[in-house]
């Protein structure tokens, strides 16, 4: 047996492969649910219940999938040009509290979107150049940037953590550390009343489609995938590689940033060092069962966003610990990442 | 400058660096010994969790120590199968797949944790390997405190070091593993079988991670808790390239940075008005500067994270 | 005539849509030297791989001294006395001579690998053969013909009695060639038998005894290389007569490129010391020299994709010292690319998105930062037109398509690789791609032919032959490459097949 690269990608394959690759995901962790003592397809169904069972439910997982559709568009982004960003987590944070610490009074003069747009673009430049440094490092002295990225996710956590007991803190928050609020004039206004649901759905989706032109249309999208798949023949054919990895890394960056500031400027109001479930490192599981599409990462936020919130409800309800979320989550990526070999390889006798 | 002196002298200081340095060392071995294959493992992160809780879970449960350093290096060998059959077998990008691992061993790690042990307002614990004393060794002024009052595993990782260092350098197999992250083709032309021998290194490797995952549970301290592993994973794959994938380097690494973790760790408590965060930063920004330091002269394995497929080049 | 020492029979060997092997059969005797011959891509390399247990057959049988061996096995073929000198070493650079040639001959488990005994039997095989080489030295400082010889001596150190070697001329010059050739006379004489594959002719008649001819993967002739000809190999080589190329002889016009002093300095095999040439309009500048000698960096230099620390290269008076690869775009100078099959396309982009790479800038293919799709495609599937590439539309994968015409697409010729060939710059478009036939001869142009002694030169040419720089070079640096046997006029042929590998 042996692996046979196939001539063409298979498009119906690469369709079908996150569907396969959950499938086969759901398949597997019902093995652990039923160690549980648990019926599979009983903590599946409340699972859904959990995630969409009713009103509240529903605005709460498309709550949760906003700022997993930036940050997987931030790992798609870099992916595509072979960008190994790992730090979403930390550009979160980043991106959050540059929000925070600005929204609090700083803006306060200009008009309200004016204030948000700025508020937002400083923390997508943080972010930027929290990724520019580890693609500089890798460009310049060959540095891995996974390991780059992995270690200022501890060193910016720690630094939002030291803000937020210190120069940040709230006075009025009873000794609890966590940052001064943005001004309330700032926050996103809801998109449906009486839910945590904001109008950064909206920007998600117009970001997710403005990322998708980006790639499929322009000239810098065409050179990032150039960048990518050969740099030796882009490079050969004049696309400046790195001039245009540095940009990847900004967007990539001020992406996940982006999600940080809109979180905090929508249902949060504030900074904690806990405030990201790792909506950072969860961004790259959206972006691999995307297979790194823009648009796709849209559905995979969605279908992350519904595990985590319905193993929240299931885990209360039948008593499976609620960390079989990051399980199903890691389990996805692993089988996505095998299902796409099978797009462009063929298994042959 | 007094202060610091007086924390450098101090046997208490050197006993904690040979603590610290304990997991980064069986960390840093078994990352070399995969990369000296070929295979980057960035899994380790996630395996160390799985070392970690296996091991102490497999003691909690009522075997004894030894026994669960077995376990956890089982629960390692295991997902370096995983990783092995996904990089090697399949060919996948390793820094995709080991990001998987890491995932996926510390979520599973959690949920296992959650799943079978009842946790209280205080997570249980076990009564972990305790400092030996040496006849004779142990007594001795400062060195016996310093360096022959560890626990076991302790000296077990330094005597890997010795035993890494003469397999990859003396050993037909070392030679063998060290040809199929240079040349796995070269390999496959004097009859041997890359593919094997990638597997067989990135489990071996992964079995190092996951003991260094377990020394925390079973020696550093008694219990387990998400995050404790606390990206020193990460760490060591920056000591593998700071150490320029030699064991006796590996080791020295690991007990500098373990020296500069002890010295801050007593600096915070010496040394007031610093934010605390800033000394909690230092180890990792330490790894970022030890990178940049070394990496113009770094000679990578040159087949490191090349896939290999026979009859494809 | 005895039983042979190894034989083949009924080899067939498929590479998805290719068909590398068909039904080859062939014989090799005791003591005897087997040329194999064929252009690239007709098989050889494939054959000897599966020879070799690198390949299993889909087909076919593989018997030394009578056995057969078990296929896809390396490990079999070295018991049972095979040994192969592979094209492309398989020796790693940073690990010692000794290791390389020690690796697998000893059982993994051993506690202590047994050094001393394995350097003394090095020398000895050394001295035995007349293969000089340091056991203790480092590969990647080795030479390139140093390092053949640790390839052979690898085989040796494993007792092989039939000996392939690969190409084993590509990487040498004609003198160290010629000491091989003496050097595998010698062992035969020792009872080895050598099977080597070339597309030379001249060394295939210099040095076989015995000539096996492969073409598009199958036996076309077998001959006894007493009984045949240049002339006759070469037709049967390439399937029809071959006639030499002949150029009319036109006079020269003025200098195009000119380079002053050229200089590179860093690390290895990447130095170029003073290095002056011109290239007149009309001419076709052949540049020689074994490699590792300075023409990578030299063409990466003309391509705008290294600098030099010190010197000046012109084009048309103009100073290009400091090209970039848009520049050389914007220019009109052709270029590609040393390796094609790496740095010629981007295989997993679409046809029309390799033809328009490099000119992304362009108002034609890009308005305000979008790419031109519509203009794109067009320009694609008019040079997809233009050059009767079958079965490609602008959409395809450009992997699916003869690498040679993907890379006719995106402007430069592929036909006279690697050349760097420089236009008008009024006109980037204009006359460049009739080179297409392999002519690299462009009435008012200049072209510049860089090649390694593996090819062959293209005498009658008028171009003036020089070698990087005839003051700083070690080897012969003159001549027009190797043999006046003309390959083979239209390369074309071959590269479109290697889809699969070879």
């Amino acid at each position: 047996m042996r692996f046979e690269r196939r001539e063409d990608v298979s498009l119906p394959a690469l369709f079908i492969a996150p569907f396969a690759a959950i499938a086969v995901t759901l398949v597997l962790c019902a093995g652990l649910i039923a160690m549980a003592g648990v019926n599979p397809l009983t903590a599946y169904a409340e699972m859904l219940k959990g995630a969409f069972g009713s009103r509240l439910s529903v605005t709460e997982t498309l709550t949760r999938a906003v700022p997993l559709m930036l940050t997987g568009l931030a790992a798609a982004v870099a992916f595509r040009a072979r960008l190994w960003n790992i730090g979403g987590e930390g550009q979160f944070y980043i991106g959050a509290l540059v929000a925070a610490g600005l929204g609090h009074d700083l803006v306060s003069g200009l008009p309200v979107p004016l204030a948000i747009a700025v508020l937002m673009l400083a923390s997508m430049a943080a972010g930027a150049a929290l990724l520019v440094g580890p693609a500089l490092m890798r460009l310049r002295f060959g540095i891995d940037e996974v390991v780059t990225t992995l270690l200022l996710n501890f060193i910016v956590l720690l630094f939002v953590g030291l803000m937020v007991e210190g120069p940040l803190k709230d006075p009025m928050a009873f000794g609890w550390p966590q940052s001064v609020p943005v001004a309330s004039g700032l926050r996103l206004p809801d998109l449906v009343p009486r839910s945590r649901l904001h109008v950064g759905l909206i920007l998600a989706l117009v970001v997710a489609a403005l990322v998708w032109l980006l790639q499929a249309r322009t000239v810098f999208g065409a050179r990032t995938r150039a960048a990518g798949l050969n740099p030796r023949a882009a490079a050969f054919a004049g696309v400046p590689l790195t001039a245009t990895l540095v940009r990847v890394a900004a967007l990539s960056g001020g992406l996940a940033a982006l999600a940080g500031a809109v979180e905090v400027l929508g249902p949060t109001g504030y900074v904690t060092t806990t405030m990201s479930p790792g909506f950072g490192y969860a961004g790259i599981v959206v972006a691999m069962l995307a297979a790194l599409h823009p648009m796709g990462v849209v559905a995979a936020a969605i279908f992350v966003a519904t595990v985590f919130v319905g193993a929240d409800a299931m885990s209360r309800a039948t008593g499976v610990p609620s960390f079989i979320a990051d399980v199903i989550m890691s389990v996805s990526f692993l089988t996505m990442l095998t299902a796409l070999l099978f797009t462009t390889y063929r298994l042959r006798r | 400058m007094t202060e610091a002196f007086d924390i450098l002298t101090n046997a208490s200081l050197w006993a904690a660096v040979l603590r610290i340095a304990t997991p980064l060392i069986f960390g840093v071995l078994g990352a070399l010994l995969c990369e000296r294959a070929g295979v980057l493992n960035l899994g380790i992160e996630g395996i160390m969790t799985m070392g970690a809780m296996a091991g102490w879970l497999a003691v909690y449960w009522g075997a004894g120590l030894w026994a669960g350093l077995l376990v956890a290096a089982l629960a390692g060998l295991l997902l370096g199968l995983l990783h092995a059959l996904l990089t090697v077998i399949l060919g996948l990008s390793q820094h995709v797949s080991g990001l998987g691992i890491t995932l996926f061993g510390s979520s599973l790690a959690y949920y296992l944790y959650r799943l079978w042990v009842q946790v209280g307002d205080l997570p249980p614990s076990i009564r972990p390997f305790q400092p030996l004393s040496i006849p004779g060794l142990s007594s001795l002024p400062f060195l016996g405190e310093a360096v022959f009052s560890q626990t076991a595993p302790t000296y077990l990782a330094l005597a890997l070091v010795a035993v890494a260092a003469w397999v990859l350098n003396r050993t037909p197999l070392g030679l063998a593993l060290r040809m199929t992250g240079e040349n796995p083709h070269a390999v496959e032309a004097q009859g041997l079988n890359p593919v094997m021998i990638r597997i067989g290194a990135v489990m071996a490797g992964s079995a190092l991670m996951a003991l260094g995952g377990a020394f925390l549970t079973m020696a550093a301290f008694n219990s387990f808790f998400p995050t404790m592993v606390q990206g020193r994973g990460w760490i060591c794959i920056a000591l593998v390239v700071f150490a320029s994938w030699r064991p006796g380097k590996a080791l020295l690494g690991a007990l500098l940075f373990a020296l500069f973790d002890a010295f801050q760790l007593r600096l915070q408590t010496t040394v007031s008005g610093v934010p605390y965060q800033l000394f909690l930063m230092a180890p990792y920004v330490l790894s970022i500067l030890a990178l940049i330091l070394v990496a113009r002269r770094a000679r990578v394995p040159e087949a490191l994270m090349q896939p290999y497929r026979r009859g494809e080049r | 005539m005895t039983d042979p020492i190894l034989e083949l029979t009924g080899i067939t060997r498929r590479f998805g849509p290719l068909l590398a092997n068909d039904d080859i059969s062939l014989h090799l005797q005791k003591g005897e030297i087997l040329a194999l011959l064929g252009e690239n891509g007709a098989g050889k390399t494939t054959l000897m791989n599966i020879l070799f247990g690198h390949y299993a057959a889909d087909a076919g049988e593989v018997r030394v001294n009578g056995r057969a061996l078990p296929a896809g096995q390396p490990r079999a073929a070295i018991a049972a006395g095979v040994g192969m000198v592979h094209q492309h070493f398989t020796l790693a650079g940073n690990l010692t001579v000794t290791d390389n040639i020690v690796i697998g001959s000893e059982s993994l488990w051993r506690i202590d690998s047994r050094r001393k005994e394995a350097k003394a039997r090095i020398r000895a095989l050394s001295q035995t053969f007349g293969l000089p080489v340091d056991p203790d030295a480092r590969v990647g400082d080795l030479s390139v013909g140093e390092r053949q010889r640790v390839e052979i001596l690898k085989a040796l150190y494993r007792d092989a009695s039939i000996l392939i070697l690969d190409e084993p001329t590509a990487v040498l010059a004609a003198p160290e060639a010629e000491q091989l050739f003496r050097i595998l006379r010698g062992m035969t004489a020792g009872g080895l038998s050598i099977i080597f594959i070339s597309h030379k002719l001249h060394e295939v008649m210099a040095a076989s005894d015995r000539v096996t001819v492969l073409r598009a993967g199958r036996v076309v002739a077998e001959r006894r290389t007493s009984e045949t000809s240049p002339a006759d190999l070469a037709e049967l080589m390439v399937g029809r007569s071959v006639t030499r190329p002949k150029r009319a002889a036109h006079a020269l016009g003025a200098p195009v490129v000119v380079a002053r002093g050229l200089s590179v300095g860093e690390g290895q095999g990447k130095t170029l010391t003073e290095v002056d040439f011109e290239v007149h309009q009309g001419e076709i500048l052949g540049i020689v020299g074994v490699s590792g000698n300075g023409q990578a960096v030299l063409g990466q230099m003309l391509s705008g994709l290294a600098r030099p620390s010190a010197g000046v290269l012109t084009l048309e008076g103009r100073d290009i010292t400091r090209l970039t690869p848009r520049e050389a775009v914007r220019l009109g100078m052709g270029r590609v690319p040393e390796d094609r099959h790496a740095e010629g396309t981007v295989g997993d982009l679409a046809v029309w998105e390799n033809a328009v790479l490099e000119r992304l800038h362009e108002p034609a293919f890009a308005a305000r930062g979008f790419v031109r799709r519509s203009a794109a495609r067009t320009h694609a599937a008019d040079l997809i037109d233009r050059f009767d590439i079958r079965g490609a539309g602008p959409d395809t994968r450009t992997r699916l398509v003869g690498r040679q015409h993907a890379k006719a697409d995106s402007g430069p010729e592929p036909g006279c690789p690697p050349a760097l060939s420089a236009g008008q710059p009024a006109d980037p478009r204009s006359g460049r791609r009739r080179h297409r036939r392999r002519s690299c001869r462009v009435a008012g142009r200049a072209c510049r032919g860089r090649r390694d002694p593996d090819d062959f030169g293209r005498p009658g040419r008028g171009g003036r032959p020089v070698g990087p720089h005839p003051g700083h070079r070690q080897g012969p640096s003159f001549g027009a490459g190797d043999g006046g046997e003309g390959r083979c006029p239209d390369a074309g042929a071959d590269d479109g097949r290697g889809l699969g590998g070879a």
